[in-house]
């Protein structure tokens, strides 16, 4: 192809490094920019901001919004928008705190406290969020009403529809089985934090090789074998190495010791227990693996940016343009619910806000992690990592003590700045 | 005409309107294997309308469409492909995030046995196709709204002719291109003539019509004014059919 050949030529070394290595450059710079922001407030912070327990405690404060993120970016693409998330997710935590401490208590055999009510009331959740969006998107679809409007309705109508479900109380404490999803109370521990992370590396190098040699198989250019090393290298590491960060975060000794004497056992001397990767945060990896093959590799995922791009075309194709707004909708209720789960779950307890204004926090996370919403444009990779670089700030700046004010006014400033440089690199690049 | 075999598509007597304007009126149009039929007519004279309706676009009102002879429904994009109907807007009707496999597929993915989309086997399928009808096309990984006017064009084409289409409509395929690639298309259209297909031509251009088709069709304010044979008749003779909207005496065909 004359085009590598013309930039392989050229001095710019640096960029002919870069090309063959095949790296996303906006991946690059939303990764340098974390990397900054991280750098910066562990300096102010005094070494406290990188410490193994804040970036626990960071990962698992995002992954509430970076689940629901994920959708908001198929959501986006199509070139709606949703502004009920927030109340949607209240709803469906609503109806899994009443299914697990009162509706099903008592049927079936459950008693209070029965593992089989979380899981209940978790599907039970799911299919609510599922329902609700669905809907959602038939009145999307199918009556035309603007995404905008029906999910501002919706804004108000899931917010109050969880408050009438739960009279306006406070429901808790949630199942024990229940709060396993919430982060700090359920965590694979050292060991199965090495597998999964040790398979994790093996999945994705092999998942290069795979792709190498179908290029190959096709006779289609592949970059450099040493690339290709470099940058499963890159991926290993980087997974690794967050698993050894995860790790080395130990359970205090009062809360070791604490369980050993409910269980009527002496602590044995020295003993040490690592809390490893939390299970919110597994939720959080497999959707971003789900959402990612389902955006690059299903024909669903192919229709959602071919609407993007033009719905007209995409009519004219053949594509039920309706039916999709209705599938991405409902998908977007489906994550609504699960992370209603997980953000429930850390709570401990159904509270009548919870949610409440992370219809903009989905919002800005998309967009941070360039999602265009011009529509077509958008990856779900970006948005968890907008999601976790708008997470690093609010949580950066309350360790460092800037006035809660500050902070919010810092964030808005941070997502129309983010929208700005985009598309100077857009333009610069010419990419659309 | 008295060809022994039914007509490839008979249009008959369509009709479609809009708020009270009636865009075609009782229109009625056929063709036949291996030819080439041109629709003209003013800006807004119907013909896109008209054809719309058999590429599934719009709904007719009245009327009735019979493929080979049998009497079809059509009511949506998908039923028109089903019935090897591939269309060229004039729009192009590409998704310009995607790139050129992926418009070339849209609608029609090649999927792996565990239904994942094949992006390999496409852009290798990709690549065969734009060898034959563009092979200076290179840039198969970039979205197509990095491609110019006649590369853009040449995906839509691809797009239609790749999927065995029997009937073929062409909205002013060459609007947007060079004389070089102009020539092209005119090349493109002779060969799937000797393919067998039948082909709807909707252009500007009465040159180019009686270059390039075997009937003309001429449309005005939604009604059709006459179909001739353009050999028959000057491009006087068709400009006369366009403005004046009256057949000329004895050419009827």
């Amino acid at each position: 192809m004359s085009e590598t050949t013309d930039t392989g030529q050229s001095p710019a070394t640096r960029r002919s490094l870069l090309k063959s290595l095949e790296i996303d450059m906006r991946l690059l710079g939303m990764i340098g920019a974390f990397v900054i922001i991280a750098l910066v407030f562990n300096t102010l912070t005094g070494g406290r901001f990188l410490t193994p327990r804040n970036v626990f405690n960071l990962s698992i404060q995002t992954v509430s919004v970076a689940i629901m993120a994920t959708g908001m970016v198929f959501v986006i693409v199509t070139r709606h928008i949703d502004l009920s998330v927030g109340s949607l997710l209240a709803t469906c935590s609503a109806v899994m705190a009443m299914l697990q401490t009162n509706w099903l208590v008592g049927t079936m055999g459950l008693e209070l406290g029965d593992p089989g009510l979380a899981w209940l009331a978790i599907l039970g959740g799911l299919i609510v969020g599922t329902a609700v969006g669905a809907f959602n998107g038939w009145l999307v679809g199918y009556l035309t009403i603007p995404a905008f409007i029906v999910t501002l309705g919706g804004l108000l109508v899931w917010r109050n529809v969880g408050w009438y479900l739960t009279n306006g109380q406070t429901i808790g404490p949630l199942n024990d089985s229940f709060q396993v999803f919430g982060g700090i109370s359920g965590t694979l521990g050292a060991t199965w934090s090495w597998i999964f992370g040790i398979v994790a590396s093996l999945v994705a190098v092999l998942g290069l090789a795979n792709a190498r040699r179908t290029k190959i198989r096709h006779q289609f250019p592949v970059k450099p074998v040493w690339a290709e090393i470099v940058v499963g290298a890159i991926i290993a590491g980087g997974i690794l190495g967050f698993i050894a960060i995860l790790n080395s975060y130990q359970v205090p000794e009062r809360i070791l010791s604490r369980q050993f004497e409910a269980l009527g056992q002496p602590m044995p001397e020295g003993y040490r227990q690592a809390y490893g990767l939390p299970i919110s945060v597994l939720v959080l990896i497999a959707v971003a693996v789900a959402m990612t093959v389902v955006a690059r590799k299903t024909r669903l995922g192919r229709y959602i940016f071919a609407t993007g791009g033009n719905p007209d075309a995409a009519e004219l194709s053949g594509i039920n343009t309706r039916l999709l707004t209705v599938k991405v909708f409902a998908l977007m209720g489906f994550l609504c619910a699960l992370s209603a789960v997980v953000a429930g779950a850390r709570l401990t307890f159904h509270s009548n806000d919870i949610g409440t204004l992370d219809e903009l926090r989905v919002i800005a996370a998309a967009v941070i992690g360039g999602t265009a919403l011009s529509g077509g444009i958008g990856t779900i990779y970006g948005a968890i990592l907008g999601a976790l670089i708008m997470q690093s700030l609010q949580s950066g700046m309350a360790m460092v003590g800037v006035d809660a004010p500050f902070q919010n006014i810092v964030v808005g400033g941070v997502l129309v700045i983010a929208v700005l440089v985009d598309i100077i690199y857009r333009r610069k690049t010419g990419d659309t | 005409m008295t060809a022994p075999t039914p007509p490839l598509v008979e249009l008959r007597d369509i009709s479609i309107a809009f708020g009270g304007i009636k865009a075609v009126d009782h229109v009625t149009v056929d063709l036949f294997p291996g030819e080439v039929v041109g629709l003209l007519g003013h800006n807004g004279a119907g013909k896109s309308t008209l054809i719309k309706c058999l590429s599934g676009a719009y709904r007719k009102d009245g009327g009735e469409i019979l493929i080979n002879g049998e009497p079809v429904e059509i009511n949506n994009p998908r039923d028109a492909r089903r019935y090897n109907i591939e269309t060229i807007y004039q729009t192009l009707a590409l998704a310009d995030n995607l790139d050129a496999a992926a418009n070339l597929f849209l609608g029609r993915e090649l999927v792996t046995a565990t239904g994942m989309v094949d992006d390999a086997r496409m852009e290798s399928e990709t690549r065969k196709i734009m060898g034959r009808l563009n092979p200076n096309f290179q840039k198969f990984h970039a979205p197509v709204s990095a491609l110019s006017g006649g590369q853009r064009q040449s995906v839509a084409i691809a797009r239609a002719v790749y999927f065995n289409a029997r009937i073929l409509i062409m909205d002013e395929p060459t609007a947007a291109l060079g004389p070089q690639e102009t020539q092209m298309v005119a090349e493109l259209i002779h060969e799937l003539k000797k393919d067998g297909l039948g082909i709807f031509l909707i252009d500007h251009d009465v040159h180019q019509v009686k270059e390039l088709c075997d009937r003309a069709a001429v449309m005005k304010n939604g009604k059709l004014v006459g179909v001739v044979k353009v050999d028959e008749v000057t491009t006087d003779d068709l400009l006369a059919m366009i403005i004046a909207g009256k057949t000329p005496a004895g050419i009827a065909a």
